[in-house]
């Protein structure tokens, strides 16, 4: 089981004045039950790419497939591709709609043509699962913070009970202890599912935190593919293309240059510390 | 004279049915004080929900106190005949770079706050270049905004605010919405403008690390502030700072795990450069 893109490619207004090349001979595939980090900078195509793995967009050149059939082919079930892979859009409370919360997150499943008990029961899973108490359940889902929509927002995709869930920025404009509560909750769900999840996002820290692999995308091509310590080892190249690497890896490098015998693929800060104390314990000895 | 300055300043949101009356109130921000001086940059932190965005609304009038006072640049917000003063006085930049911009032309929409001011057309001609130079843009004069990365469109935001001539300039989450490159140019021009032009800057911000070179750090929490000080002294509180659901910047967080692991480095550490030398004495 996987989504496999081969040399997709995608071209905006075509034979128009704005035509733009927003794609080009992209190829990767993503195995399901992988934690897969997508980077790039505005524009560089991230958001294009994560809308075609949904049949949202589609590719002017190349084939998608999911579970090796391919989604562009005749009399293929795009609404069945659409109930497998949930999207959660940038700013995702501007898709909230409905007079409650409980009827909002139910929207999904019902739309899939369960019974209204049925709805009812995905729905508060799936708002046990973000962490959303039961005493909002009858508010209207305009009166939560921003924390709070956020998570509402991204039950009605996880009601859907989604293979592969493709969060755009999951956490923008939230603050520090509700950027951790949301990507821990995903995190948890990753492990105790087998759901594939995908994650753009602009903190390289959050990045090198929660996922397994990075897709680094540049104008409209894929620049890296790799494990989160390979991709931020070539942290130059990122900044050239307007991101950057985590802190950590910054630190790391600036002590190995002044001197202390430190290994520098640390991205996170434990692994910071642990590879700082033991450095200076080897420095001790000699 | 401060160029901000409140006084026991409440605000109340009213909710309202649908015959107008008022069902319920909830305090936005609760008996606040401020002296903020000219030249200062401050940097205001809070969860989401803690009242730091509905305080800035009151330095440029957007809201004013239910209860309290506040001044700008000497001026009480309340009375209606101060409020041009007070806009011109204090600009606002706000979080999202796609509803704050308006004219089709990057130079026309800088040139459209002195305009309305009534700004002869040959002096708003030579604000819109010396802002757009300013924050770096001047090459982009002649482009449409729509084609700019979000860094350049919060670059063009904050010209605009600058063709006002302010005293003061207060930005509201600039850099929720940019990528690692955006940010650090809208950061790069916040800085200089401080340098140069010795505007007040007040800073809202989520991201720890971009208080780090601010004169004084607020607090902010149920519409209290609950610690001030210095970025040091703030940032040496690690466990107080997390109970108001905030964080540290990545540096300082190294530093502490290093000290809980017994190591001898100073508290409040806020640059890579200040590690790197404890580090390596």
């Amino acid at each position: 089981m996987s989504i496999r893109l081969e040399h997709v490619g995608y071209v905006y207004s075509e034979g128009t004045a704005y035509q733009k090349q927003a794609l080009k001979d992209v190829s990767l595939e993503i195995p399901q039950g992988q934690f897969v980090g997508v980077i790039g900078h505005t524009g560089s195509g991230k958001s294009t790419l994560i809308q075609h793995l949904n049949g949202l967009i589609k590719a002017t050149e190349g084939a998608i497939y999911y579970n090796d059939k391919n989604i562009y082919e005749k009399d293929y079930p795009l609404k069945e591709l659409r109930n497998q892979v949930g999207l959660v859009f940038q700013y995702p409370e501007h898709q909230l709609f409905e007079a409650d919360v409980l009827t909002d997150v139910c929207f999904g499943p019902r739309n899939q043509g369960f019974s209204p008990k049925e709805c009812e029961k995905r729905a508060r899973e799936a708002l046990e699962m973000v962490g959303l108490k039961e005493k909002y359940y009858a508010q209207s889902p305009f009166e939560l913070s921003g924390g709070q929509k956020r998570r509402a927002a991204i039950a009605g995709v996880l009601a859907m009970h989604p293979k592969v869930l493709v969060l755009d920025e999951p956490t923008a404009g939230l603050d520090p202890k509700g950027r951790d509560e949301i990507l821990d909750q995903i995190a948890f769900l990753h492990r105790e599912s087998d759901m594939t999840v995908i994650l753009v996002s602009h903190s390289m820290e959050d990045i090198a935190r929660y996922v397994e692999r990075i897709i680094v995308m540049n104008q409209g091509e894929v620049l890296f593919d790799d494990t989160p310590k390979e991709v931020f080892s070539h942290y130059k190249e990122l900044e050239s293309v307007g991101l950057a690497a985590p802190q950590a890896v910054y630190i790391m490098h600036e002590l190995k240059e002044r001197g202390l015998p430190v290994f520098t693929d640390a991205t996170l800060i434990e692994e910071a510390a642990y590879e700082i104390m033991a450095a200076l314990k080897k420095e001790k000895e000699e | 004279m401060e160029m901000i300055k409140a006084d026991k300043l409440i605000f109340e949101y009213e909710k309202r049915d649908e015959e107008g009356n008022v069902i319920s109130t909830s305090r936005a921000v609760d008996e606040v004080d401020l002296d903020i001086k000219p030249g200062d940059f401050i940097a205001i932190l809070g969860h989401n929900g803690s009242g730091k965005s509905t305080l800035a609304k009151h330095m440029n009038a957007i809201l004013v106190p239910t209860d309290g006072s506040m001044w700008v640049d000497g001026k009480d917000t309340s009375r209606e005949e101060h409020i041009w003063d007070i806009r011109q006085s204090a600009g606002m930049v706000f979080q999202n770079p796609d509803n704050q911009i308006i004219a089709a032309v990057v130079e026309e929409d800088v040139g459209f706050g002195p305009e309305n001011l009534g700004v002869p057309t040959e002096e708003i001609w030579e604000r819109v270049e010396e802002s757009l130079r300013s924050v770096g843009m001047i090459s982009y004069r002649h482009h449409s905004p729509n084609k700019l990365s979000g860094g350049q469109k919060q670059r063009v935001a904050i010209a605009g605010v600058l063709a006002m001539r302010p005293k003061c300039i207060v930005l509201d989450e600039p850099t929720a919405m940019l990528d690692p490159n955006g940010r650090k140019e809208v950061l790069k021009s916040v800085a200089e403008l401080r340098q140069k032009e010795n505007i007040t800057v007040i800073l809202i911000t989520h991201y720890m690390e971009e208080v780090v070179d601010a004169d004084h750090v607020i607090v902010m929490d149920h519409g209290h502030i609950v610690m001030q000080g210095t970025p040091r002294e703030i940032f040496s509180q690690v466990e107080e700072l997390k109970r108001y659901r905030l964080d540290v910047p990545q540096v300082t967080l190294l530093a502490d795990e290093l000290r809980k692991r017994g190591l001898d480095v100073p508290a409040g550490i806020l640059k890579k450069e200040e590690l790197v030398n404890a580090l390596c004495r």
